[in-house]
């Protein structure tokens, strides 16, 4: 993949393979599923049930167990589990719908076959943020720390994680160059 | 343009449970977040100078969180709803 350059209009382009295409849509999809989560189960509610939920009073909703989730979504008051949960009870919803709409731009501006990506600053900012919330997963999941090519090089060639933090590196490559390019 | 006000001697509340103290945004270390990426979003979301911005990102980084803002409660919750958008973690609380 080239990486992203700041374009004459303001926005940014890069080059990139069908093969990176396939893979940058297989990782965002999974969080865009994340994201919808617990409200894929209810069923569609009208106005009155959307303004009857919006007043009741019921308990404030628990940082999620998932540690994925959790970091995704996280409390906004550190030792306020109170507070906390009121915030989220307001918030999330939209939180989730954010985090949607950033990686629905990146599957909408990702030319499926591969070829040029061409995005204005708006649909940049989308992506970065698309682009780290796949990063935070990933984080989490290989639970990476700062110097994470050291613990890359401390792996077993044959272990199944190598791929997973390579294609993590890759994703911060990618991120750094899309703030580069906006940033000129 | 405003010129200072003249002095005027208040009576001094000693009472702690005025809520007269502002309210902070904390945004916290984390091993994911790009160094460029943070000074960006500081730099685009607060509209924060370029040294300012890596400034905040470096204390950030070396000192596990910091201050990024401060102000009303409401203001300080709409700066976290923005930075979980982004993906940083970020909290409010009260300076004390």
């Amino acid at each position: 993949m080239e990486i992203f350059r700041p374009a004459r209009d303001g926005g940014v382009s890069a080059w990139i393979s069908a093969g990176e295409a396939t893979l940058l849509r297989t990782l965002v999809l999974p969080v865009m599923d994340l994201m919808a989560g617990d409200r894929k189960d209810q069923p569609q509610r009208g106005v009155i049930e959307e303004l009857e939920a919006l007043f009741n009073q019921g308990p404030a909703p628990q940082t999620p167990t998932d540690p994925v989730l959790a970091r995704l979504l996280p409390d906004a008051y550190h030792d306020d589990p109170e507070a906390a949960g009121e915030f989220r009870k307001y918030t999330e919803s939209s939180l989730r719908e954010a985090k949607k709409y950033f990686a629905q731009t990146l599957l909408d501006t990702l030319p499926e076959n591969g070829g040029r990506v061409k995005l204005t600053g708006d649909q940049a900012r989308d992506w970065m943020r698309a682009l780290n919330d796949v990063r935070l997963a990933f984080g989490v999941r290989l639970e990476v720390s700062e110097d994470f090519e050291d613990q890359l090089a401390a792996l077993d060639p044959e272990d199944p994680r190598v791929a997973a933090f390579e294609v993590y590196g890759w994703l911060g490559a990618v991120q750094e160059s899309l703030v580069r390019a906006l940033d000129r | 343009m405003s010129v200072a006000p003249a002095e005027v001697d208040l009576p001094r509340i000693e009472d702690e449970s005025v809520p007269d103290k502002p309210w902070l945004t904390i945004v916290w270390n984390d091993p994911v977040n790009l160094m460029s990426y943070v000074t960006y979003v500081f730099e685009h979301v607060f509209g924060y100078p370029r040294p300012k911005a890596e400034k905040l990102m470096l204390d950030v980084h070396h000192k596990g969180k910091a201050v990024v803002a401060s102000g009303s409660r409401e203001a300080m919750e709409h700066n976290v709803e923005v930075l979980h958008g982004y993906g940083l973690w970020a909290t409010i609380r009260q300076d004390t």
